[in-house]
């Protein structure tokens, strides 16, 4: 609850060319990042981790075969892990593109927070080999990531979600 | 025994342009016949094939587009050479419009994210910078007469432009992961900056320094650089 705001102010410090001052408050306890409170900081958007997202995605129990997108769902702070969220899966694959319905689907988190899509092999999309993840159902805070595949070889893809709550 | 060395020379020569342009040929479509192989289309919607493609020929187009002013392609000496130069300079801007605009058919958010310079990709800010010298440059020819700028001026500007167009292309072309097998890629990019920079060196560095040192700043001074193909 109390994060928000306090991380807006430090950006607008930070933005404003002030790190001194941001410093010298964060030593005074002033602003003081949730994370560094609680521990576990909260996942970030990451750029263009919307970019062709449909909302609500079908629940499917696998989009094709052989390419598998994992990952876990943490809450911010105490790292406990989240169960039965839905998380939202899309990519551009050997079936078709980014925007194809085909390629887009949603699963839920298991009790240990990790969720897994088996999916079609994904292919490079404008340059790079990458999955696009959201979480966007209004209990936490919503969070989009676009992981980059080191290889477009890789049979798999991995992200995490920490999240912060609404 | 003068009249066949002359055949034997002409026919030397006609064995040599043929195999330049052979050589030129092979440059340019080697690697875009290459990327036409890709496994990656199948999955592809036409829109991302002609954008992408329009991208490869217009990396292939920068291979030759240097050279077509310099006077070194058989049958292409002097005014013909900078004629086509001119229309491969079209050519280009046609490509980039066609890559910019399939691309943003195939997917808006990533083509808009790539020109407001916020795309993840490192790549897009080099396309970005291609794109816009290609502009520059192409309103530097339509505006010649108008913008009223010296000659040496003028030719400055195209050249730096064309200088930037030539890199920002290439870093973009080899950071990305698409159709381009990445060996005929890095093969062509070679051949372009190469290219380009020859060009560039022996027109506006090599040129007028042996035309200075032949003639020195004498009246006629002018015709003799004109005779080197420096008044281009």
């Amino acid at each position: 609850m109390t994060c928000e705001p306090l991380s807006r102010r430090s950006l607008l410090a930070a933005t404003a060319g002030f790190a001194g001052a941001t410093l010298l408050s964060r030593s005074l306890g002033l602003v003081a990042p949730a994370a560094a409170v609680t521990g576990l900081a909260p996942s970030l958007t990451m750029p263009g981790g919307a970019n062709n997202y449909r909302p609500n995605a079908p629940m499917v129990d696998r989009l094709g075969s052989g390419f598998f997108v994992r990952g876990k769902v943490l809450r911010a702070g105490d790292g406990a892990p989240l169960q039965g969220l839905r998380i939202q899966i899309w990519a551009a694959t050997v079936l078709g593109g980014e925007p194809d319905p085909v390629n887009h689907g949603s699963v839920l988190t298991r009790a240990d927070g990790s969720f897994e899509l088996e999916m079609a092999q994904i292919v490079p999309n404008f340059g790079q080999p990458h999955a696009h993840l959201a979480y966007d159902d209004g209990a936490f805070q919503t969070v989009f990531l676009r992981p980059i595949m080191p290889s477009a070889r890789d049979r798999s893809v991995s992200a995490d979600f920490v999240l912060a709550s609404a | 025994m003068a009249g066949s060395t002359f055949v034997v020379s002409t026919g030397r020569r006609r064995v040599g342009a043929i195999l330049a342009w052979a050589s030129i040929a092979a440059v340019m479509i080697v690697p875009v016949a290459v990327a036409a192989y890709s496994p990656y289309l199948a999955s592809r919607n036409m829109p991302y094939i002609v954008g992408g493609f329009a991208g490869i020929v217009g990396l292939s187009l920068l291979f030759l587009q240097p050279l077509l002013p310099t006077g070194y392609l058989a049958g292409l000496e002097g005014r013909a050479g900078r004629r086509w130069h001119r229309w491969f300079g079209v050519a280009i801007v046609v490509a980039v419009a066609l890559h910019v605009g399939g691309l943003y058919l195939t997917s808006p958010p990533d083509t808009i994210d790539a020109l407001l310079l916020v795309s993840p990709t490192p790549f897009s800010v080099y396309g970005v910078t291609a794109m816009w010298s290609v502009v520059a440059t192409a309103i530097l020819v339509l505006f010649r007469r108008r913008l009223g700028l010296r000659h040496s001026v003028w030719r400055l500007i195209h050249n730096g432009l064309a200088a930037i167009v030539v890199l920002a292309t290439v870093i973009h072309a080899l950071q990305i992961e698409g159709a381009m097998e990445p060996g005929t890629k890095g093969m062509l990019c070679m051949a372009v900056v190469a290219a380009t920079a020859v060009a560039l060196l022996d027109l506006r560095v090599v040129r007028p320094f042996r035309a200075w040192r032949q003639g020195g700043p004498k009246p006629g001074a002018k015709r003799a650089l004109a005779k080197h193909g420096v008044g281009q």
